[in-house]
C-alpha cells in the first residue's frame, strides 16, 4: 500500500504545489484575518452592515450586484423595516403607462439591487471606456479572492518614477499590469459609520470585502451548520455499518 | 419462498427472484480488498447526479441571456438550490474520482483480461459517456471557463481533415459558440445519462455471467472460494459509501469550490479569453496529451488515442496472469504508468512552458510506451511469481509450492 | 492461518439477525434517504422570489366612490373596489334567505372600511374572469359583477345571485396598512 501513499503524496505535490502562474511582478496580497474563513467561519453582521453602507456610499454609483434583491440584506442581519426603508430610496421601473412612457416608483425588499447604469455602452460612455465589473460575486472570481479585493483597495500608490501611466489610469501593484481605471474608491473621512466606528480605509475595505463575501455566498452560514450534522451523520453511520460488517464477516477468513 | 403482492408479482414478473439471484446470493470471490467497494460507490453518485440533474433543470434556462443569472437564482432563491446545485457540481468530482479508483483497481488486478473483455470494453464506454456529458455540463453555467473550454474542445473537431471546419459549424450551430450550442449541449447532457445507465446495466449483465476478478486473480475454483453477496458485500459497501460520502460531504459544506474555477464565476464573455485557461481537474491529463504534439491533427488524434487506446488492453497484455500481484517486473512499472498520469495531470495544470512541455511529452511517450511496448513485450518473457492453489488457500499455496510450480498449470 | 473455514456459509446463518445494530443502521439508513429526498422535494416549492412577491401593496386614494381597479396578486386577479352608498346599503339589506351561498355583507369586509370590497376576480364556475370592475363595463342586474361566460351574476359583496356559479368570489387576505392602502397575501 506504500506505493499509493507515494503516488498520492506525487499528486498533493504536483496539484498543490501548483500556485497559479501569476504575473510576474504582480504583488502577491498579503492574508488578512476573516471571520468568514475556515470552517467555523460566520457572517461578522455589524462589519457586513458597515460594508454594505461602504459599498453603498463608495461603490454602488458605479458597480452593481444585479444578482442581490433589498430582502437578501435580512441575512446581514437588517430588519423588514429596514430594508424596505433602503428598498423605498431607489426608484425604479415599474411598467409603462397608458401613454407607453415607463413608469418608476420607489423599490421594495422584492426588488433586485437598482443597476448603477442602464446598460453596458452608458457605463463605458460616462467612464472613459472602462466597464465596471458587477460585484455580486467579485469576491470568488479571483484565486485568493478576499486578501485580492482587500490589497486592491488600499492598495492605491503614487506611481514609481519609471512607470508613465495612461491617461486616466491610476497605479495599484496588486492589478495585473498595475495600471487600473478605477480611481481610488476609499479615501479616510469619506464615509462617516451610523455605528460610530472609526472609519479608516482599513476598517472601510475590511468591511466591505465582509459584504461583498457574503453577498457573493449568502448560503454559507447555513450551509455550514448543516454540513456538520451530515458529516457527523455520515461518520455515525460508518461507525455502525463498520461494526455490522465486522460482526457479519466474523469467521470468514 | 415468497408470499403475499410481492409473490404476486413475482410469479408474473420475476423481479424479486431477479434480485435475490444477482444481488442476494450471487457468489462473490471471498477475498476483495476495499478497492472493490468503488464500483458500487460509482453506481450511487450515478444516482445522486441523475437525480439532483432532473431537479436542477426545472430552474435552468438554457439560452445564453440566462443560463448564468439562472444558476445564480438556483443559488440564491430556491429552496436549498445551493444544495443541490454544489452536489450535482461536486458529484461530477467524487463520480470521476470513484470511476478513476475503479478502472485503475481493473487494470492493477488484470480484470479486462479473458473472459472479462466485454465487461472492460462496457466499463470504458461508460467512463466515455461520463466524459461527454461532464464536458458538455460544465458548459452550462456559462462562466468564462464554461464559454472558452467548450470553444476550445468543440475546435479540435476542425483538425478533422478536409470537413473539420464544416463540423465544427454544424456542432455550434453558428458561427462560434452561443445559444444555439448551449441548448443542444443541455439537451445531450440531459440524455447521456439514461445511455449511461443502459450501458451501467449492461456492464452488470455482464459481471453476473463471467463473476467478479478478485485480488488474488485467480478462477474461483469452489464454493468455499465465494460468499453471497448478501449480506457480507452488501454491508461492506455500505461501510465504504458512508466513509466516501463523509468525504463527499466535507467537500460539499466545507469546501464547495475547491474544484471549480473563480474564473467561471464570470459571465461568459465571447470577446475576451482569460488568462489561463484549463479543463477540471479530471481532464487534465488528456489536456497535456493535445498539448504535448505541436501539432494539431496530431495532438487531438492522441487524446483521443488515450481513451481509445484502452479499449484494446485485453489484447495488449499478453501475461496469463491476471493480478499484477505476481508480476514482479510489471508491478512496478504498473505505478510508473499511474504516475505517468499523475504528472500529465499536472502538466496540464500548468502553462505550456519551461520543463512543463518537456514534462508533458515524457509523461505522453510513457502513458502510450507502456500500453503498446511494455505490456505486450512483457507479458510473453516475465516470469510471475508462484500463484496460489485457491483463493480460500491463498497462503500455503506460497509457502509450500516451488517457485512458478503452479504457474505451469495455468500456461496454455 | 491453517485453521481456515471448510463449512460452506449458507445464507441462513449468514443473514444478520434482526438485532439493536441490525435496527440502527436501517433507521439510520432510512433517515439518510429522507434527508436526501427533503432538499430535492423542497427545490420543487415557491422560490424565495416568488415569495417575495405573495404579497402586494394597493395605494387605495386614487379609487373614487363607484370605481374599481383590478391588481395581479399571486397571478390573479383581484378586484378592489370603492363602494358607494346606495351599493353597501343593497348588499347589506339582501335577506340572507335569497342567496344561494349565504354570507352576511359584513363578513366580507373589514369593519370600519365597508365601503371597501375585496374579491379574488374570478369566477367559481369555470374560471373566467368576471365583467364590471370599471363603470363602462357590464355589471349585470344587481349591480356587482358579471360573467360573460355563462352569464353569472355577482352582487356589490361579490355574493353569487344568478347561477351557473356555485358560490361567492372568495376574499383574499389582506389587511388595512392605513386609511389608503391595503395590503394583500
Amino acid at each position: 500500500m506504500n506505493r499509493f501513499v507515494v503516488i498520492a503524496a506525487l499528486a498533493g505535490l504536483a496539484f498543490g504545489a501548483t500556485a497559479r502562474a501569476q504575473e510576474a511582478d504582480t504583488l502577491t496580497p498579503p492574508s488578512q484575518s476573516w471571520r468568514f474563513a475556515g470552517p467555523l467561519g460566520t457572517v461578522d453582521q455589524a462589519a457586513a452592515q458597515r460594508g454594505f453602507q461602504v459599498y453603498a456610499d463608495a461603490c454602488s454609483n458605479c458597480h452593481g450586484l444585479k444578482y442581490l434583491h433589498y430582502r437578501d440584506l435580512s441575512g446581514i442581519g437588517f430588519t423588514a423595516a429596514q430594508i424596505k426603508e433602503i428598498a423605498a430610496r431607489f426608484m425604479v421601473p415599474a411598467g409603462f403607462d397608458n401613454q407607453g412612457n415607463v413608469v418608476t416608483r420607489p423599490a421594495t425588499a422584492a426588488s433586485p439591487f437598482r443597476p448603477p447604469f442602464p446598460n453596458d455602452e452608458a457605463a463605458r460612455a460616462m467612464l472613459n471606456g472602462a466597464l465596471p465589473p458587477d460585484l455580486s460575486l467579485i469576491v470568488s472570481s479571483f484565486p485568493n479572492g478576499p486578501n485580492y479585493i482587500y490589497a486592491l483597495l488600499t492598495g492605491y500608490q503614487d506611481p514609481p518614477a519609471d512607470v508613465k501611466l495612461a491617461d486616466g489610469m491610476n497605479y495599484n501593484p496588486y492589478f495585473p499590469g498595475h495600471q487600473i481605471a478605477m480611481p481610488p474608491p476609499l479615501n479616510e473621512g469619506d464615509i462617516t459609520y451610523t455605528d460610530g466606528t472609526a472609519s479608516t480605509v482599513a476598517q472601510n475595505a475590511h468591511d466591505v470585502v465582509t459584504f461583498l463575501a457574503w453577498a457573493a455566498h449568502p448560503d454559507m452560514v447555513q450551509r455550514k451548520r448543516i454540513g456538520f450534522g451530515v458529516v457527523l451523520y455520515f461518520l455515525g453511520m460508518a461507525g455502525v455499518t463498520f461494526a455490522l460488517k465486522r460482526r457479519i464477516w466474523h469467521g470468514v477468513h | 419462498m415468497t408470499s403475499g403482492l410481492a409473490g404476486w408479482v413475482d410469479t408474473r414478473l420475476p423481479i424479486v427472484t431477479l434480485m435475490r439471484k444477482e444481488f442476494g446470493t450471487f457468489p462473490v470471490p471471498k477475498n476483495f480488498n476495499y478497492f472493490w467497494n468503488f464500483g458500487a460507490i460509482s453506481m450511487l453518485l450515478m444516482v445522486v447526479m441523475i437525480s439532483t440533474g432532473v431537479v436542477l433543470a426545472m430552474d435552468y434556462m438554457p439560452n445564453a441571456a440566462e443560463a448564468f443569472g439562472s444558476v445564480q437564482h438556483i443559488m440564491r432563491d430556491v429552496n436549498y438550490g445551493w444544495l443541490v446545485r454544489y452536489l450535482h457540481q461536486n458529484g461530477a468530482s467524487m463520480f470521476f474520482i470513484a470511476t478513476y479508483i475503479h478502472t485503475f483497481r481493473g487494470i492493477y488486478y488484470g480484470s479486462y483480461k479473458s473472459p472479462r473483455e466485454l465487461l472492460w470494453i462496457l466499463g470504458v464506454v461508460t467512463l466515455l459517456i461520463m466524459m461527454s456529458t461532464a464536458f458538455m455540463g460544465y458548459v452550462l453555467p456559462w462562466g468564462q471557463m464554461s464559454y472558452w473550454g467548450a470553444t476550445v474542445i468543440t475546435n479540435m473537431f476542425a483538425a478533422i481533415p478536409f470537413v473539420g471546419d464544416a463540423v465544427v459549424t454544424w456542432l455550434w450551430g453558428g458561427f462560434g459558440v452561443d445559444s444555439p450550442t448551449l441548448s443542444r449541449f443541455y439537451s445531450l447532457h440531459y440524455l447521456l445519462p439514461f445511455v449511461l445507465v443502459a450501458v451501467v446495466l449492461l456492464h452488470i449483465t455482464a459481471i453476473h455471467k463471467v463473476g467478479s476478478n478478485n485480488p488474488l486473480g485467480i478462477d474461483v475454483r469452489s464454493p468455499q472460494d465465494t460468499l453471497p453477496f448478501h449480506p457480507y458485500y452488501t454491508i461492506k459497501d455500505c461501510f465504504g459509501l458512508c466513509v466516501y460520502l463523509a468525504l463527499f460531504a466535507v467537500l460539499v459544506f466545507f469546501a464547495p469550490d475547491l474544484f471549480g474555477d473563480p474564473t467561471n464565476f464570470i459571465p461568459a464573455n465571447p470577446l475576451q479569453t482569460p488568462a489561463d485557461i484549463q479543463p477540471e481537474w479530471y481532464f487534465l491529463p488528456f489536456y497535456a496529451i493535445l498539448r504535448a504534439v505541436p501539432n494539431k491533427l496530431g495532438g487531438v488524434a492522441l487524446m483521443f488515442g488515450a481513451m481509445a487506446i484502452l479499449l484494446a488492453l485485453p489484447w495488449l497484455d499478453t501475461s496469463p496472469v491476471r493480478s499484477a500481484r505476481f508480476r514482479p517486473i510489471y508491478r512496478p512499472l504498473f505505478f510508473v504508468w499511474l504516475a505517468s498520469i499523475v504528472l500529465l495531470g499536472a502538466v496540464g495544470a500548468h502553462k505550456p512552458e519551461g520543463i512543463w512541455v518537456i514534462l508533458g511529452r515524457i509523461g505522453t511517450i510513457y502513458y502510450f510506451g507502456h500500453l503498446l511496448v511494455v505490456m505486450p513485450i512483457l507479458g510473453r518473457f516475465e516470469r510471475p511469481l508462484p500463484l496460489p492453489d485457491s483463493i480460500s488457500r491463498p497462503v500455503i499455496t506460497r509457502n509450500a509450492l516451488p517457485r512458478g510450480a503452479s504457474v505451469a498449470e495455468i500456461r496454455p | 492461518m491453517t485453521g481456515m473455514q471448510t463449512a460452506p456459509i449458507g445464507p441462513s446463518d449468514a443473514v444478520p439477525r434482526r438485532d439493536i445494530l441490525t435496527l440502527v443502521a436501517l433507521t439510520g439508513a432510512a433517515i439518510g434517504v429522507a434527508g436526501y429526498a427533503w432538499p430535492l422535494i423542497d427545490f420543487m416549492n415557491p422560490s424565495k422570489d416568488v415569495l417575495a412577491l405573495a404579497s402586494v401593496e394597493v395605494p387605495l386614494e386614487a379609487i373614487s366612490p363607484g370605481m374599481g381597479i383590478t391588481v395581479v396578486w399571486r397571478g390573479k386577479p383581484i378586484f378592489v373596489r370603492h363602494r358607494t352608498d346606495a351599493e353597501i346599503q343593497q348588499a347589506r339589506n339582501t335577506p340572507l334567505d335569497q342567496l344561494s351561498d349565504p354570507q352576511d355583507d359584513r363578513a366580507r369586509v373589514q369593519p370600519g372600511h365597508e365601503q371597501w370590497i375585496v374579491v379574488v376576480g374570478i369566477c367559481t364556475h369555470l374560471g373566467c374572469i368576471p365583467l364590471g370592475n370599471k363603470p363602462s363595463e357590464m355589471r349585470g342586474n344587481l349591480g356587482g359583477w358579471f360573467c360573460p361566460c355563462h352569464g353569472s351574476q355577482f352582487d356589490t359583496s361579490g355574493r353569487i345571485r344568478v347561477p351557473p356559479a356555485p358560490s361567492n368570489l372568495p376574499i383574499p387576505p389582506y389587511t388595512f396598512e392605513s386609511d389608503t392602502k391595503i395590503r394583500i397575501g
